[in-house]
């Protein structure tokens, strides 16, 4: 790239403008969910939709966590992904080790049936795994939400990678140090790849949280809506409420947000992993 | 000792991989067997009784009218959101790929639309383009009332949702091109255009393969943003393939569904080897 010492101010300047601009035409539909969420929704339409906020209600937020029950649904939502991060974390772990450190007949074969399972995404299967939560008397509750999201191949792949990574020595090492599997795979496979493994979680928490198609289509009565499904209904409210729906979107978007700023690292080495060749 | 040894990794690598394959046995792999199975049968209104009808039921699906319609919206919707999606998130990485202060700031910006779920950026989305309120409401070539144009206010959505992904993908590929290329082209006379084209974009290429793969598969997965903004309407212009399997939920719907959702797995999987095959040939991998 430029050396930014070489560069002439004008050419600066210049940049910082195309930046900007880029940076509003980004930001602008939040921005407008944000004006709407904020004005009051009768004087908005009267006053013809303007771009800034009309007769400010700072109390939205509140509102909206109150009048669309956020608690149960952000509640809700929060265990359905903890429950699936950590088994996800547990499942892939073991897996990618019995794949990188266990040499049994049959590894090669088992390693393709799982990674064959990324082929087959959940939209495919919806029907008859809707069923079989059906035949569970799983609807409505936190086990069918959670149930077909305990295991996937992508995390063994991802965990795999990172002890792929470890050297030789190392475990030479650790083995004449009397360790043994369960050992190693405590105190030095695991420790060795924190990254990849805190990389896959952050993933891992972003798609649970985020759950669309399968809470719609095992969750058939209100209460039992997560926070994602949760916002078709605030949002098909009426025009007199839509800033109570729109609000809440933003109140959903906020943990994701949280995630992207403290832990940026970590989300873009995850979200950057499958594009690496191999 | 290495018999003993090998034994106890056998018995230690099948417990490790139970937990998954159980997962995967329960969610996948049966479920698959009675995806096919279930379009050999038609069920009756309960989903009490079914009747083999074997091959037909998949014959009459795979040809009839409203699985080809689901095809032509899905593929419609795709030309839409990709292309586009791709454009642009590869305009921001390179605008944003420089060392200038408080670029850092920029970056989270383009990043931030990865914060939004589907459904969120609907919500958002509807705040612009529902056709009763919304600020672009009057703008005709966006209108969700309109059956020709409802899907390209849909897809808008989802263009806006994906560039975090793009830009974060597509940037990491721009810093991963080393300085000397850059230099060496500029050293031998091309200009910043030429240079964008014959040598950054080749090198970056691996990267856009994947971002093409994963945003079509994205595309053809599309149903939050149909759910939310138009579900399915107006008079089922935006039904995309997996909108009507969702629809089809129901047990005497299952047979049709199940069949149309083997069409979908069929479909995607043949355009995502195309495009290996395809694209592949013009990707370059370094080393």
């Amino acid at each position: 790239m430029d050396d930014p010492a070489l560069l002439p101010a004008w050419k600066k300047a210049l940049w910082y403008l195309v930046l900007g601009a880029l940076s509003l035409l980004v930001l602008f539909p939040v921005w407008m969910a944000l004006v709407r969420a904020l004005s009051t929704p009768a004087s908005y339409v009267r006053d013809g939709q303007p771009i800034h906020p009309v007769d400010v209600q700072w109390d939205i937020f509140g509102r909206a966590w109150t009048e669309g029950d956020l608690t149960r649904k952000v509640l809700l939502s929060l265990a359905v992904t903890v429950i699936v991060v950590v088994a996800q974390l547990i499942t892939s772990v073991l897996a990618a080790y019995a794949f990188s450190f266990l040499e049994f007949r049959g590894r090669t074969a088992c390693f393709a049936v799982f990674m064959g399972t990324m082929l087959l995404p959940l939209e495919v299967t919806l029907i008859p795994n809707v069923q079989t939560i059906r035949d569970l008397h799983w609807l409505n509750s936190i086990q069918g939400l959670a149930a077909p999201f305990l295991a996937t191949a992508f995390g063994a792949f991802l965990i795999r990678q990172g002890f792929m990574g470890i050297p030789r020595d190392l475990r030479d090492a650790a083995q004449l140090d009397g360790f043994g599997h369960l050992a190693f795979l405590r105190r030095v496979a695991i420790p060795v790849t924190r990254p990849v493994i805190a990389s896959f979680a952050v993933i891992s928490f972003l798609s649970a949280w985020n759950q669309y198609l399968w809470p719609r289509a095992v969750v058939t009565e209100g209460r039992w809506a997560t926070l994602q499904i949760g916002l078709k209904d605030l949002a098909a409210a009426k025009v007199e409420q839509s800033n109570i729906g729109v609000a809440a979107a933003l109140l959903a978007a906020v943990p994701v947000l949280a995630l992207l700023i403290f832990l940026q690292r970590h989300l873009i080495r995850g979200l950057t992993a499958g594009a690496v060749k191999g | 000792m290495r018999g003993r040894r090998s034994w106890k990794d056998t018995a230690l690598g099948l417990a490790f991989l139970a937990p998954s394959a159980a997962v995967f046995v329960a969610f996948f792999f049966l479920p698959l067997y009675r995806l096919i199975r279930l379009g050999l049968f038609q069920q009756n209104r309960y989903g009490t009784k079914e009747t083999w009808v074997g091959f037909s039921q998949y014959t009459d699906t795979l040809t009839g009218q409203e699985f080809l319609d689901g095809v032509r919206i899905s593929a419609t919707y795709v030309l839409y959101t990709v292309p586009l999606g791709l454009v642009l998130g590869v305009l921001l990485a390179v605008a944003a790929n420089r060392r200038l202060r408080g670029m850092k700031v920029f970056q989270t910006i383009f990043a931030s639309t990865v914060a939004s779920s589907v459904a969120v950026a609907s919500v958002v989305f509807f705040v612009l383009i529902n056709p009763q309120v919304g600020y672009f409401s009057d703008v005709r070539f966006l209108s969700l009332a309109h059956p020709d144009s409802a899907l390209r206010g849909v897809a808008l959505s989802s263009v806006w949702q994906n560039l975090g992904l793009t830009f974060i993908i597509v940037l990491a590929a721009l810093q991963a091109v080393p300085e000397e290329i850059n230099e060496a082209a500029t050293l031998d006379g091309y200009g910043p255009v030429r240079r964008f084209f014959r040598v950054t974009l080749p090198l970056i290429s691996p990267s856009l393969l994947f971002l093409v793969v994963v945003l079509v598969i994205f595309g053809f997965q599309a149903f939050a943003q149909i759910d939310i903004l138009t579900g399915g309407g107006p008079a089922g212009a935006t039904e995309t393939l997996v909108y009507k399997i969702f629809d089809s939920r129901d047990p005497y719907r299952q047979g049709t569904g199940s069949v149309m959702a083997i069409g979908l797995f069929a479909l995607t999987t043949v355009v995502t080897a195309l495009q290996f095959r395809l694209l592949n040939r013009r990707v370059h991998y370094g080393n």
